[in-house]
């Protein structure tokens, strides 16, 4: 089985991010920029099932800014097999919406014919969480969410969910796309053999337009502005103050 | 970040380890700095996931099973594991590079358990009364059948409390040359637990807690040829072999531990409200970080070419030399400030601020004071001259 796994460059979870002064978005000029965390734990879970034999190849792709390939790298280095970058904008600041890079991801499923697809449930820069939704409606292909566990068997793979009132098990037929959440595995470091196997692995580059895709946008941003500030906190000093004071506040 | 010259392969290297030592190693640093000792589990735990990452003794050729990392590509380790705590990170192996001097036997019995996490390793050439002059040391070994008789002791003998065995520099005999006498010198491997031979704590240093410097002491130790490290009395060449690059790690790690404080002062400047306003605000402030940050990426790109020109084959001693002092005087610069600009709260230990702050203090004296390094810079250039 061939495993594609979809990553997004985004923001470093790390950086504290500054809205942009024009409130049209985020300054992501000079900014460290990574995988995006859940994508990490894509890569982990798919690498895991090909150490385990239930997967003979990793395809990792990325969509966006050239400098996606150092995502891609990574990737790699974590133990991908190659790599596919899709080009879809020059400026950093440019979003490629869930649909359209669904869409590419649709073609790109149709070449490689995968027997599975795993990316993260969403991407920590704008928290869409809907690219994996979208693609299985393309294809025509099962889903399964917010996974925390995931076990392949034969053509069925068995899915713990992460919903809100607790877990779900669900069994999909494969192929499928399975979206993970965090705490379905610890992402690996890349080891240092496998950062210097990594410029050696093949990396396509590809265009939107060599899959046909229309990237422009259908969503407009309004305004982006920073959260309100919160304020600062009280010390208190035993549990009896504590129950006055939530009281006091009308929590309890 | 400087990124001059640097391959992505440079930078994931980097990356990935300034992510294990954030990860694996600062969480440790306060119980290191609080009783000054790593405990045992969090070394090997340290040590196991850095055999499995494929770093331990990276600074070894691939021929004995290991990375066989570019000076460059070390020197980028080194510079991410200063920024964390050097008692911590020394289970980050990178044994002496000078094992790769081991002949015959010496191979299996030191070199490979060294560079497979087996075995460690410590050097040792500091005495008492020889300091920067190696040559003066009392330590010397005589014949007596077929062995060497050891007598003598060494000092500030970093990672000796956790050595399985010992690199050794001794003195073999003396030579009268017409600038009077002058030591001969022989590297000896000397196993913990030798008959004679006793490794005990050292002092208690400013700087670097948990990484401690230990005393060992040789009485009548007896030890056999086999012990011999390269020649007999070759000392000094093995020396300059394998030890000449070495100091370029005190660069590097003052680089990166400069970095680590550089960040708490800028993120300080940008929060810290004085007369209303970010205290980056003010000039004062303001241009301290603009030195600070010119002086860190001096030494860095400095150190990075003096790495790259043992990788390109060139003479690198001067350019080591002058590493080696502009970032160690950096770094003592650099914490300097970084305390100031926090003002009280930066010698508080809420902040790690005075622990870099010590601990950047013996990086202008170990491994060549700098004083030793500008010795060696202005002879590079004046003996040219015949000066």
């Amino acid at each position: 089985m061939k495993v594609l796994v979809p990553v997004k460059r985004v923001i470093d979870y790390n950086v504290k991010v500054r809205v942009k002064a024009d409130g049209s978005g985020v300054d992501l000029a000079n900014v460290k920029m990574s995988m995006n965390p859940f994508d990490e734990i894509a890569v982990e879970q798919a690498i895991r099932l090909k150490e385990t034999g239930q997967a003979e190849e990793v395809v990792a792709v990325s969509i966006g800014v050239k400098q996606a390939q150092e995502t891609l790298r990574t990737a790699l280095a974590m133990g991908a097999d190659r790599a596919i970058l899709v080009v879809a904008a020059d400026d950093v600041h440019t979003d490629i919406e869930p649909l359209s890079v669904a869409k590419i991801l649709a073609k790109i499923v149709e070449e490689e014919q995968p027997g599975l697809v795993l990316c993260g449930k969403q991407a920590i820069d704008n928290d869409m969480n809907a690219t994996g939704q979208m693609l299985s409606a393309l294809l025509g292909w099962s889903q399964a969410t917010f996974a925390s566990e995931v076990e392949v068997a034969g053509d069925k793979a068995k899915v713990t969910r992460e919903v809100d009132g607790g877990l779900q098990t669900i069994e999909v037929t494969m192929p499928t796309i399975i979206t993970v959440d965090l705490r379905l595995n610890e992402p690996r470091y890349a080891s240092l053999p496998n950062i210097m196997k990594a410029k050696k692995k093949p990396l396509d580059e590809k265009t939107a337009a060599d899959y046909g895709v229309d990237v422009s946008p259908r969503l407009s941003v309004v305004k982006t502005e920073e959260p309100a500030a919160r304020a600062a906190g009280i010390k208190v000093g035993s549990v009896d103050e504590l129950v006055a004071k939530l009281k006091e506040a009308g929590a309890v | 970040m400087t990124t001059y010259g640097l391959t992505e392969e440079h930078q994931m290297i980097t990356e990935t380890v300034r992510s294990f030592v954030e990860k694996e190693i600062y969480p440790h640093e306060e119980l290191v700095e609080r009783t000054g000792e790593v405990p045992e589990e969090i070394a090997q735990e340290i040590k196991r996931k850095t055999i499995e990452l494929g770093f331990y003794a990276c600074n070894f050729p691939e021929s004995v099973g290991c990375a066989g990392l570019s000076h460059v590509e070390f020197a980028l380790v080194e510079r991410e594991l200063g920024r964390g705590s050097m008692a911590l990170n020394h289970f980050f192996g990178r044994p002496q590079n000078i094992l790769m001097a081991c002949e015959g036997e010496q191979i299996e019995r030191y070199l490979m358990p060294a560079v497979r996490g087996e075995k460690m390793d410590a050097l040792a050439m500091t005495e008492p009364g020889a300091g920067s002059d190696v040559r003066g040391m009392k330590c010397s070994a005589m014949r007596d059948g077929g062995d060497w008789v050891v007598n003598g002791t060494k000092h500030f003998i970093s990672g000796a409390e956790h050595a399985d065995f010992v690199i050794v520099f001794i003195a073999t005999g003396e030579d009268q040359t017409p600038k009077g006498p002058k030591k001969r010198i022989t590297a000896f491997l000397v196993d913990r637990g030798t008959p004679g031979f006793t490794i005990r704590d050292g002092y208690k240093s400013v700087s670097h807690r948990g990484y401690k410097n230990m005393i060992l002491e040789f009485d009548d130790c007896r030890l056999p040829d086999t012990q011999v490290l390269g020649e007999v009395d070759s000392g000094f060449e093995v020396m300059n072999t394998w030890l000449y690059a070495t100091r370029i790690t005190v660069a590097a790690m003052s680089v990166g531990r400069a970095r680590r404080a550089f960040d708490y002062a800028l993120d300080y400047a940008a929060q810290r409200e004085q007369f209303g306003q970010p205290i980056g605000k003010f000039q004062g402030v303001s241009f301290q970080l603009a030195d600070m940050v010119t002086e860190i990426d001096a030494a860095d790109l400095l150190t990075l070419a003096a790495a790259d020109r043992l990788d390109r084959d060139l003479p690198a001693n001067r350019e080591i030399a002058s590493a080696k002092l502009y970032a160690s005087e950096m770094l003592a610069r650099v914490t300097d400030a970084a305390i100031q600009l926090h003002g009280g709260m930066g010698l508080m230990d809420d902040y790690p601020l005075e622990r870099f702050w010590r601990d950047a203090r013996v990086e202008r004296i170990w491994d060549g004071t700098s004083e030793i390094q500008r010795h060696i810079i202005s002879r590079d250039m004046l003996r040219a001259l015949g000066a």
